[in-house]
């Protein structure tokens, strides 16, 4: 299991899914050739793009509706207020007028009001409510009015030869009957030109609602094609492809860097997936031929000319158990490693405190510590709450004491310490520290790998394992797998393994 | 013990039958869930050992929801080829009470199931427990034997205690491992035979009669008999 082909690492690293392409890379193969469906370009009426663009309409169309409103109601509907109060008040002059001087009185205030309106905006009649003898006034007869006895109204006169829409108010003064009125045709004339105007616009702000909305579906359906190429080549096998980002850092970009992001994680699972096939393929099958090997050997001898040895084919049976016993054992670690990387644990994540598990790891192994004539000393906080995977944690810690246990001399001491990092406290530093013969500075960066085991650690139990899981169990909390010397002038350096975990 | 196992591997059912018939159990084999759930449902068994994945739509873990739903108590073992912690939290939480994983040594498939199978009672809580002359007292944790009181740790009483649980029953390393310390993984080395030999020692000191014996491939075992 310890010797293993060269160059695995460069097979790895020609892996396809290593080999991802720069971002702004043009989407994958094909880009011609996939059909507007396949783009994700749906009919019309189903299209996102559609019902964005009609609501861009709609939104136009209203505030457009607003506008107007507000227009008229500043610009018509100004006037006509302004026309009712200059009425209101000349009535009120006038009946103030015919009560001070009578009716000659008011006939003189109305032949005079009408000398001075060179605009021949002003309309009066004064006629006697019996008979409806005419006054004064620029009205040969009464206007009729809807309903008759109505006391503000709008109709057509006849006013010092011009023909006009009015607005009139009738007064009643005793005896005597007042109209006043304002000729409108300026209002009107308004009133027509505005009309054009909300025409011409209304023309324009459907031609541009459209337009609009269908530049909207055309940039929207642009800015999602290379993404939608993209997904349709990762669909079609090619995982190295990633979606295009623009660089504008807007919604679009969001997206293609979310997407990215995911399709960076599930590249890492399939190395993962991958690593453990490799790892199976160079080194499951050494033990597995190992075994074979023995039990056939032994087939061999029982089937021989001799006598067949009944102790001699037990020993190789057991054997051969204990060997199939050591590969589903590694089988397992590489599962465990592989659950690990993946990040599928995750989802179990919750608070536990931590010392306690240390100590529970600590008791257990300091029996083992014991009967080799080791120390195990700890020296915990009293407690510290940390989020993460209680089983893969204590799994990890286990297998760095075992290692520690296994490495150092009979004799030595084995150190287990858990301290928050003095800088900012938001790192916890679990370590594992012990007299063995320490790790040379080239062999610390194989130490995680699986199935590494340096020179030195040949003539002792394991898998090369242990540390893979550390190492992978760091990573998935966000930490990281330190290994440093323990005493750096010491002969037999011993070794300080330290897993740094972010405490949340 | 009548035993209901339903697993659809040929070969391992009919390793496992074999096995536990030796052993002196009755074996009902049944090879799909739907099988399964019709024996177990219609008959009286001590413990049903389940595969996790069967065939026929019944898997282990519907198999058990649906025995539980209906008030069914029959001790559950999984076996099963998905090892993965969240794997076992699930046949569990389904209502399975162990959980051992392919591929097992059948002494630890036997251990289990005559643990599983001989559950002490709950209606009467000893507050003591008696294995020849060694006493252990639950309640004021304390450890005797032949009336002189023995120094254990926490966790050694734990240990004790479970193995005079089960005294004459093979209690196998990962069962003490996941029972006593709560530990679901192999550690690789022989940590629980040192914490054993240790509590052995102290236990056995000045004793001719050993009480915690060492079952070979299997585990350990207290019993007052030699």
């Amino acid at each position: 299991m310890a010797c293993r082909p060269g160059g695995r690492a460069d097979e790895r690293g020609a892996a396809p899914l290593n080999a991802v392409p720069p971002r702004r890379a043009a989407p994958g193969p094909g880009r011609g050739a996939l059909s507007a469906a396949q783009l994700g370009q749906p009919r019309l009426l189903r299209s996102a793009g559609f019902r964005f663009a009609v609501l861009f309409a709609a939104l136009f169309a209203t505030a457009f509706v607003a506008l107007v409103a507000v227009l008229w109601w500043a610009t018509a509907g100004a006037l006509v207020r302004q026309a009712d109060a200059a009425i209101r008040a000349d009535a009120i002059a006038l009946t103030e007028r015919w009560r001070d001087a009578g009716r000659p009185g008011l006939i003189e205030a109305i032949e005079e009001r009408l000398a001075v309106d060179v605009q021949n905006e002003s309309i009066y009649l004064l006629v006697e409510r019996e008979g409806g003898r005419r006054l004064a006034g620029n009205l040969d007869r009464m206007p009729p009015a809807d309903p008759p006895d109505a006391a503000w109204w709008r109709t057509r006169v006849l006013h010092d030869g011009v023909q006009a829409v009015a607005r009139l108010h009738r007064v009643e003064l005793g005896g005597l009957l007042l109209v006043i009125g304002r000729d409108e045709t300026e209002r009107q004339q308004l009133q027509q030109l505005l009309t054009e105007g909300v025409i011409w616009a209304s023309s324009a702000v459907i031609v541009f609602a459209i337009s609009g909305a269908w530049l909207l579906r055309l940039v929207l359906q642009h800015r999602m094609r290379p993404t939608f190429v993209t997904i349709a080549a990762i669909a079609g096998g090619n995982l190295g492809s990633r979606v295009a980002v623009s660089g504008r850092d807007d919604e679009f970009d969001h997206l293609a860097t979310v997407m990215n992001r995911m399709l960076d994680r599930i590249g890492t699972l399939m190395a993962g997936v991958r690593g453990v096939s490799d790892a199976i393929a160079h080194d499951l099958r050494t033990p597995i031929a190992r075994a074979r090997a023995k039990l056939e050997e032994a087939l061999a001898g029982a089937d021989g000319g001799e006598a067949p040895d009944a102790e001699a084919l037990r020993a190789a049976i057991e054997q051969g158990i204990a060997d199939l016993d050591n590969i589903s054992r590694i089988f397992q670690a590489l599962l465990r490693i592989a659950e690990a990387e993946a990040g599928a644990r995750r989802a179990a994540f919750a608070p536990f405190d931590l010392p306690a598990v240390l100590a529970d790891a600590a008791e257990i192994y300091e029996a083992t510590a014991e009967a080799r004539g080791q120390r195990l000393t700890t020296d915990l906080p009293d407690r510290l709450d940390v989020v993460g995977d209680r089983d893969l944690l204590l799994q990890a810690v286990a297998n760095l004491l075992d290692n520690a246990i296994k490495f150092a001399p009979p004799g030595g001491t084995v150190t287990l310490t858990a301290r928050p990092s003095s800088g900012a406290r938001t790192w916890v530093e679990i370590a594992v520290t012990d007299d063995g013969p320490g790790l040379a500075p080239e062999d610390r960066v194989h130490a995680g790998e699986r199935f590494f085991r340096a020179d030195k650690a040949r003539g002792t139990p394991g898998s090369g394992l242990g540390l893979s899981l550390v190492q992978a169990v760091a990573n998935l909390h966000g930490g990281e797998l330190r290994l440093e010397d323990a005493r750096p002038e010491a002969e037999s350096r011993g070794l300080r393994a330290v897993l740094v975990l972010p405490l949340r | 013990m009548r035993i209901l196992l339903v697993e659809d591997d040929a070969e391992v059912a009919r390793f496992v039958k074999k096995g536990l018939q030796e052993a002196g159990h009755t074996v009902e084999h049944a090879t799909n869930g739907r099988d399964g759930l019709f024996l177990a449902a219609s008959e009286q068994f001590d413990i049903l050992v389940l595969d996790r994945m069967l065939p026929g739509g019944v898997d282990g873990v519907r198999l058990v929801e649906t025995l539980r739903s209906q008030g069914s108590r029959t001790p559950v073992l999984f076996l099963s080829a998905l090892s993965a912690v969240d794997e076992r939290v699930k046949g569990l939480k389904a209502g399975g009470d162990d959980y051992l994983t392919k591929p097992f040594a059948f002494a630890e498939l036997l251990a289990r199931v005559e643990v599983l199978g001989r559950r002490p009672s709950v209606d009467a809580p000893a507050t003591k427990l008696r294995v020849a002359d060694l006493e252990l007292d639950l309640l004021s944790r304390t450890v005797t034997r032949a009336g002189k009181k023995i120094d254990v740790q926490p966790r050694e009483f734990r240990l004790l205690e479970h193995l005079m649980r089960h005294a004459g029953q093979v209690v196998t390393r990962t069962m003490l491992l996941e029972k006593v310390w709560d530990y679901h993984f192999d550690p690789q080395t022989n940590v629980i035979d040192v914490h054993v030999s240790r509590l052995r020692q102290k236990l056995d000191r000045g004793f001719d009669r050993p009480l915690i014996h060492t079952v070979r491939n299997a585990g350990y075992m207290i019993r007052a008999e030699p």
